[in-house]
């Protein structure tokens, strides 16, 4: 077993971290405020080649396994978790559909623009009746001549404010339920594409959620990604992929509230000495690094396991079932030890704590992960 | 245009110092860097580069852990490496000057630049001196630098301004802070960098024997600076306490 981490993957580790903590960071406040990512920063992050991580080499970008990805992802974890979500939702589950069930010449036309970041992708699935219960959409597909002519409304799509290309799971055949979707490519330039209402959200500023509304909306027939009827079988498979990615990004927010509580426990006097000697606060702090140590272990195991192409449908779950949670214990420790400082907006404690609450909900709530690694165990062990 | 730029690596400026049993500074879990203001340089290499053409090499001596500082430089868009490994137990600026003077002159160059000193040892010679040896002129702590035919315009901070220099090349330029902001490596240049040729010498492959080389400084001591004191307040009215404090000043302080 080896845990070493090559040379490239460490100066990647070691740019991110530098450019998070030195450039991102100091304007997190600001992301926050304007519930948008400064100019300079998106131009940095396009020219690092962040928005190209997991696009192979030939379309333009970096063409980074998953343990690579994760770890970089990491360390985009340790400030505004919006900002992170604008990277992290496009090099996960905006841009993965094109990548894996593209055909070539999608793949030649879509991805480089967006290895470059010229062109943000966003995933669009959920409606409101359709949340954890995906297979209940109601977006219709209906084709008519060299189109499919789209209708219907999707809501809580991440990115959509700031994406052109889209993902867009619909109904191509009802009678054959689940396996009657087709996922297309949706361009926001076709015409019938509109963008709803932008989501007022406790959290997760500068990556803003809206609605996207299909009216009449023609998508030429080539863009029907993957084949007709799989639509629902690649989006599980979309959001399988980007869950050790999603717990990568816990990760980094975890460790980065370890290192802020450690640092303030031990400047905090009360009772004449650092807080830092109590054992209550201790207990505090060992508790999260234990959190952030085992979310480690899992992620990269997982990470690994893609990697070499292993299933991991279960694996996948519990890594993301797990981190959400650890990452909700660690946010909430460290505003305990943060005392009513860590409830003030003039420190950062607390947007980790809003933050870290979506976690347990999107891309499969915690129980839906319970379902899964359930179904997984009972179909393995059955 | 063929621009050399001869780089440190150095600790990290938050890396804490520390002494080991013998004495000698402890390098065990420091973290290294590209001394900042060889970095400085790099990226100025990189942008005359860009508007120029031509190629960066970049210039080390030290042992293989630099290697990893040379490979972030290539990620930045640096072309070649050239490492070379005294393999000796102290150097100073003699040596490390001797040696990329030597190597330098058998890769050929139109521009060398470098930082105007390293943090570590602050000594600021190195560059100096390898102008020296090349014959080469040199201009110190340039904040701006413009290429023109066969000639470069630096301009340099001197006290309370600024003085612009035209130099002829080939010439030997250092760089200080604000002279650019270095890039971040992409993560493509990263996946690359490691295709990028990096040699390997040692003394004998550059024709130079250990005597040659040999330091002419010898480090006699180091030491940590003396843990900071407790402040003292003197208490009671104010010509006692300025008597108080003149009295420690003399016999404690001893600056009086």
């Amino acid at each position: 077993m080896d845990f070493c981490i090559d040379q490239e993957l460490s100066l990647m580790i070691k740019t991110v971290k530098d450019f998070v903590d030195n450039e991102v960071d100091p304007v997190s406040h600001i992301i926050e405020e304007t519930d948008r990512i400064p100019e300079d920063i998106m131009k940095k992050c396009k020219e690092m080649g962040l928005f190209g991580l997991s696009i192979p080499a030939e379309y333009g970008g970096a063409g980074i396994g998953m343990v690579g990805k994760c770890l970089i992802y990491e360390q985009l974890g340790r400030t505004s978790n919006g900002f992170t979500t604008v990277i992290g939702g496009h090099t996960g589950i905006g841009t993965v559909g094109i990548v894996e069930s593209g055909t070539e010449e999608q793949k030649r036309k879509y991805l480089p623009p967006m290895a470059a970041g010229d062109k943000i992708g966003a995933f669009a699935l959920t409606e409101p009746q359709a949340g954890s219960h995906a297979a209940n959409i109601k977006t219709t597909a209906v084709r008519k001549g060299d189109k499919y002519i789209l209708n219907g409304t999707k809501h809580f799509i991440t990115n959509a404010t700031i994406a052109e290309v889209f993902t867009v799971m619909a109904v191509t055949d009802k009678s054959k339920g689940a396996k009657g979707i087709t996922s297309f490519i949706v361009e926001k330039s076709f015409p019938g594409f509109k963008l709803g209402t932008v989501e007022r959200k406790m959290g997760l500023k500068g990556s803003q959620t809206a609605e996207v509304i299909f009216e009449d909306c023609e998508v030429p027939a080539e863009n029907v990604l993957g084949r007709g009827g799989e639509g629902y079988t690649n989006a599980l498979k979309i959001l399988t992929n980007g869950r050790a990615g999603l717990a990568a990004r816990n990760l980094g927010s975890m460790q980065k509230l370890l290192e802020l509580s450690i640092k303030y426990a031990q400047e905090r006097v009360q009772f004449d000495v650092p807080i830092s000697s109590f054992q209550a606060v201790q207990h505090m702090l060992a508790d999260m690094a234990v959190d952030i140590e085992l979310t480690r272990s899992m992620v990269y195991r997982v990470a690994w396991m893609v990697d070499q192409k292993m299933k991991v449908i279960k694996e996948a779950a519990m890594v993301k079932y797990f981190a959400s949670e650890a990452y909700c214990r660690v946010a909430d420790r460290a505003v305990q030890i943060f005392g009513g400082m860590g409830y003030m907006k003039d420190l950062p404690i607390e947007r980790y704590y809003r933050d870290a609450r979506i976690c347990r909900i999107y891309e499969g709530t915690s129980e839906i992960q319970k379902n899964i690694i359930a179904a997984q165990l009972l179909k393995d062990y059955g | 245009m063929k621009i050399i730029v001869l780089m440190k690596q150095t600790f990290d400026t938050e890396a804490k110092i520390t002494l080991d049993g013998q004495g000698k500074i402890n390098r065990q879990g420091v973290n290294l860097i590209i001394n900042p203001y060889d970095e400085f340089a790099v990226e100025e290499a990189l942008r005359i580069k860009e508007k120029h053409g031509g190629e960066v090499v970049l210039v080390s001596v030290g042992a293989d852990s630099v290697q990893e500082a040379l490979r972030q430089a290539l990620a930045m868009g640096a072309d070649r490496a050239v490492l070379i490994n005294p393999e000796m137990e102290e150097v100073d600026e003699f040596t490390t000057a001797t040696i990329l003077a030597r190597a330098v002159s058998g890769l050929g160059y139109d521009l060398i630049l470098g930082g105007w000193r390293a943090i570590d040892d602050g000594s600021a010679q190195v560059a100096g001196r390898v102008a020296e040896i090349l014959d080469l002129p040199v201009v110190n702590q340039v904040t701006k630098i413009e290429i023109e035919a066969g000639k470069a315009v630096a301009t340099r901070d001197i006290e309370g301004g600024n003085e612009v220099v035209e130099v002829s090349l080939p010439a030997v330029l250092t760089a200080q802070k604000g002279l650019n902001e270095p890039r971040y490596p992409t993560m493509k240049g990263i996946m690359q960098a490691k295709k990028k040729p990096m040699e390997k010498k040692n003394l004998a492959d550059l024709g130079l024997s250990a005597d040659q080389a040999a330091p002419k400084v010898k480090v006699l001591e180091y030491f940590l600076p003396k843990p900071r004191a407790a402040g003292k307040i003197l208490e009671g009215e104010v010509p006692e306490a300025v008597a108080a404090l003149v009295k420690a000043l003399r016999e404690e302080a001893k600056v009086i």
